[in-house]
């Protein structure tokens, strides 16, 4: 029975992936002094050896740009994520403990949010910070928690609910202690999931607003920056410029939803069937 | 008389998860054996959550994807394969199942017991047979969430009748009724029975079971320990002490609780996994339980209550 | 009836109550924006040469001294009596400008919507039947993949393939460079609107896909499905008569939930095909300081949003038994 199965494929995946992503982020910090370094006389080289994705119309190569760009990328994800996962928290525990008019402001701040497309939403919050790496961080920050604070804030009164947590209120247990005993750990693994399901949305969300120039400044190589420069020398056939930085950005938005798949995997209870 | 259906020694398991990246098989019924003959009322009685479903969905060829079913079943002298049980449910067997969360929320009662026939045929069948069972024309139009409990399970029965079953299985058809609906509904099944059908009733109420059974099948962590007559029950002809016990438990028969708690899958050890909590276990109990023939029924025990009878 | 009727006339109350709650909160993140709209739209060299009056002047008409409460109440004031303000950078009132660039992005919108709901509803429910299995395999691989893609790098790379190197789509824009207005037809317009309706429609797809599949197994796994089984039904019958019909309230809801993330996806590609619809003004509004424009397609965008919702929430009163029987007898 302790052969291969696909709890223990699950873990391994999901450990793959976290070395997968910190390699990335360490090479793009080690590379960022490279990907600022011009050189005219290897401009606009397709990819070839010493320039696995070539060179752009200053002689910069584009992998260590890409390097960094994504490094970049997955830090303003990772904060971004978790001062979002942080506010759901916070909005949907009060919504559900306190109810009564707080539960039904929130509510209606929550549907608030919800109205404005994501990315205009993004855009307001950027440009009200200025833009730039406080406007995009904020922006993306400010504007994710929508979904995780209703699922924190339905789990929470259906916890409560529960036979087991009303008697625990009714034998005089203290508010903390049936917080602590009962609501985290069933609440715990919905959390994690949904902290690691928004790394994804996040970075995309930089990137696209980076793109639109409501985000990082232009000198930065972010994904969303250098794509964007790449606009203006696609009909001129220099497809790598878009090519491999868009691609590596999938990759590394795809080895975040595995990482939240793997762990929904594991931490789901369901799932003890096959 | 050849039986409708025989099963024997099935067990089913489910592969489950345990402690993380452990996988491991989880036996939920293991050597069940049982017979069914045509007008008969079989009921298999054993307590809540001991996977009693799972024998009427391991007949029928409906269990999960994530189980197995192992040990043979013979239904009118062949063997039951899915195939064969796949051709035959819905025509010679039927299930009448717990409750209306088994009719689909969003269709009307009708269309559900036609199974997407349309002919005038159908549409007379349908009425003939919900008249029969006291309900009137307008059930037709009814959604399941405007049905009461008595009503749904009425149309429940009303959709196996509709087939004119060789075999019909009811899982546990009469919680959340009150003991005359409850009556009634089982009436209907003794009915069913008398007009040439096999009946295999699941239930975890003895009592009730003893009022329309011709013979009982007694469950315990998911082996049967006993095959008796429901005549042996009042006559005080029972073989196994689990049987005793849970006649002696009824309110009429002194209401005597049994001490401990039932095994649940994959707790049980090896042996007898009634052992813990039999008055008569003796040190054999730990090895392996036969089912043996004893006073014209069957037993899974070495030492039945009356002695041993060849 | 009389229920009905007053459940909707709450969730219009709800709605409006919403909708201004957008526009104060769109306001004041605009209004807190130190970037200064004379900087950015006139320049720091151009300032410089200008005289005090002039930049008096501009100050007036990018209302950068007016106090922020009373600028909004003046909106206000205006949007109660149907004026949403003069955009200032199109010089032209922003109703008009988002009249036109309205009419060009619901073209491009609504294919999206209806394209990514098909393709999601029909790769939904063919995973969830064939759960396990390969084609369920290659189609949450392949939503994942679309859903890991950002939008505008899709359009860039859609564009490079079709319109720069087999050069059989236009690369941009929402009509024929060069061609009056009068002589455009409806085949230029569908040409051009082709690339971006097909890009937007990836974004919105797997959403669907995917959750449906997630109903389609919960309804295959049910009670009703376990005895239609029982019944003799066929896998075919089960999936048409009971699966079908489980998955079609949901599918009600996702689909016009997916109109917030499409109009955001039009932003981006809009942005990349040059395609003069409401999300590139949205951009442009942004980037220059019209706070008028922004507003106003902000507030015009989630009234959108919201009136999805209000008929998605009508619509199920009408197909779900429960609550149109409910009702009726209530």
């Amino acid at each position: 029975m302790n052969g291969f199965n696909r709890r223990r494929a699950a873990l391994c995946l999901l450990v793959l992936t976290l070395g997968l992503l910190c390699a990335v982020t360490a090479a793009g910090t080690l590379l960022a002094g490279q990907a600022m370094v011009t050189d005219f006389t290897r401009k606009n080289l397709p990819p070839c050896v010493p320039f696995l994705f070539g060179t752009d119309w200053m002689g910069r190569d584009m992998l260590s740009r890409t390097l960094t760009g994504l490094s970049l990328s997955i830090r303003i994800g990772l904060l971004t994520a978790a001062v979002s996962a942080g506010i759901a928290l916070l909005v949907g525990a009060c919504s559900a403990l306190l109810g009564g008019w707080v539960d039904g402001a929130l509510s209606w701040f929550v549907d608030l949010v919800m109205g404005i497309p994501h990315i205009l939403l993004v855009i307001l919050i950027s440009l009200a910070f200025g833009k730039g790496f406080a406007g995009v961080v904020a922006g993306v920050a400010l504007s994710h928690w929508t979904s995780l604070a209703r699922v924190v804030r339905g789990e929470v009164l259906q916890v409560r609910a529960m036979p087991y947590v009303q008697v625990a209120e009714k034998l005089g247990l203290s508010r903390w202690a049936i917080l602590r005993r009962h609501l985290l750990p069933h609440l715990l693994p919905q959390f994690l999931t949904g902290l690691v399901l928004l790394f994804p949305h996040a970075i995309l969300h930089e990137a696209s607003v980076t793109f639109l120039g409501f985000g990082l400044p232009p000198e930065q190589p972010a994904i969303g920056v250098i794509l964007s420069e790449s606009m203006g020398y696609l009909t001129t056939g220099k497809w790598w410029l878009a090519v491999f930085p868009g691609l590596s950005l999938v990759g590394v938005v795809v080895l975040f939803a595995l990482l939240a798949d793997q762990l929904r995997r594991l931490l789901d209870p369901a799932s003890v069937h096959e | 008389m050849q039986p409708v259906l025989e099963v024997r020694d099935l067990s089913i398991s489910f592969t489950q998860y345990q402690g993380g990246t452990r996988r491991r098989v989880l036996p939920v019924i293991r050597r069940l054996s049982l017979t069914v003959t045509a007008g008969e009322v079989v009921a298999v009685v054993g307590s809540s959550g001991s996977g009693k479903s799972l024998l009427a969905h391991g007949i029928l060829g409906i269990l999960p994807y994530n189980s197995q079913m192992e040990g043979e079943l013979i239904y009118q002298g062949q063997p039951l394969t899915p195939q064969r049980a796949a051709r035959l449910r819905g025509r010679e067997i039927a299930l009448v199942p717990q409750g209306v969360t088994y009719l689909d929320p969003l269709m009307q009662v009708g269309p559900q017991l036609r199974r997407g026939r349309r002919d005038a045929g159908a549409r007379a069948e349908s009425r003939a047979v919900l008249e029969r069972y006291g309900l009137g024309r307008e059930t037709e139009e009814r959604y399941p969430f405007e049905l009461s409990g008595g009503m749904a399970r009425r149309v429940l029965i009303a959709s196996a009748a509709l087939q004119a079953p060789k075999l019909l299985i009811a899982d546990e058809p009469t919680p959340g009724l009150d003991a005359r609906a409850a009556g009634r509904i089982l009436g209907h099944f003794r009915e069913l029975a008398q007009e040439g059908a096999g009946v295999l009733l699941i239930t975890h109420d003895l009592e009730l079971a003893l009022t329309i059974a011709h013979r009982v099948a007694v469950f315990y962590a998911g082996e049967t320990v006993e095959e008796a007559f429901a005549a042996d029950f009042p006559a005080g002809r029972l073989r196994h002490p689990y049987t005793q016990a849970l006649w002696n438990a009824l309110p009429g028969n002194g209401f005597t609780p049994i001490s401990g708690t039932q095994p649940g899958p994959g707790e049980e050890g090896p042996g007898c996994p009634f052992a813990p909590r039999c008055p008569r276990r003796a040190a054999d109990c730990a090895g392996d339980i036969p089912l043996i023939e004893a006073a014209g029924g069957r037993v899974r025990c070495l030492h039945p209550e009356g002695g041993k009878t060849p | 009836m009389k229920h009905r009727l007053l459940f909707t006339g709450k969730k219009f109350f709800r709605m409006a109550l919403l909708l201004l709650g957008v526009s104060l909160a769109a306001f004041l993140l605009m209004s807190a924006s130190p970037l200064d709209p004379l900087q950015t739209n006139v320049g720091q060299a151009a300032l410089g040469t200008m005289s005090q009056e002039q930049i008096a002047r501009l100050e007036e008409y990018w209302g950068v001294n007016e106090p922020p409460l009373r600028r909004y109440l003046g909106w206000l004031g205006d949007v109660i009596r149907g004026d949403l303000g003069v955009s200032l950078l199109y010089r032209q009132p922003v109703t008009q400008v988002i009249g036109q660039r309205l009419q060009n992005s619901l073209w491009l919108m609504a294919a999206a919507w209806v394209l990514s709901g098909l393709l999601g509803l029909t790769l939904g429910v063919l995973a969830g039947a064939r759960r396990g299995r390969a084609v369920d395999k290659l189609i949450r691989g392949w939503c994942l993949l679309l859903s890991s893609t950002p939008a505008f790098w899709l359009a860039l790379v859609l564009l490079m393939i079709f319109a720069v190197w087999l050069k059989v789509l236009p690369s941009g824009l929402a009509v024929p460079i060069g061609v009056d207005a009068a002589s455009v037809t409806l085949g230029d317009r569908l040409y051009h609107a082709v690339l971006p309706a097909l890009t937007l429609s990836m974004t919105g797809m797997p959403g669907i896909a995917l959750h449906t599949r997630e109903k389609m197994i919960d309804v295959l796994e049910s009670d009703y499905v376990l005895f239609a089984r029982a019944r003799g039904e066929s896998n075919r019958s089960i999936l048409l008569r009971h699966g079908l019909r489980n998955v079609a309230l949901p599918a009600i809801t996702l689909q016009f939930a997916v109109i917030s993330e499409i109009f955001g996806g039009s932003v981006l590609v809009e942005q990349v095909f040059s395609y003069p619809g409401l999300g590139q003004a949205a951009v442009t509004a942004g980037l220059g300081g019209d706070l008028p424009l922004l507003l106003g397609i902000t507030v015009v965008s989630a009234a959108i949003v919201f009136s999805g919702n209000l008929i998605a929430d009508l619509l199920y009163g009408v197909v779900d038994p429960k609550i149109r029987r409910g009702a009726a007898r209530a």
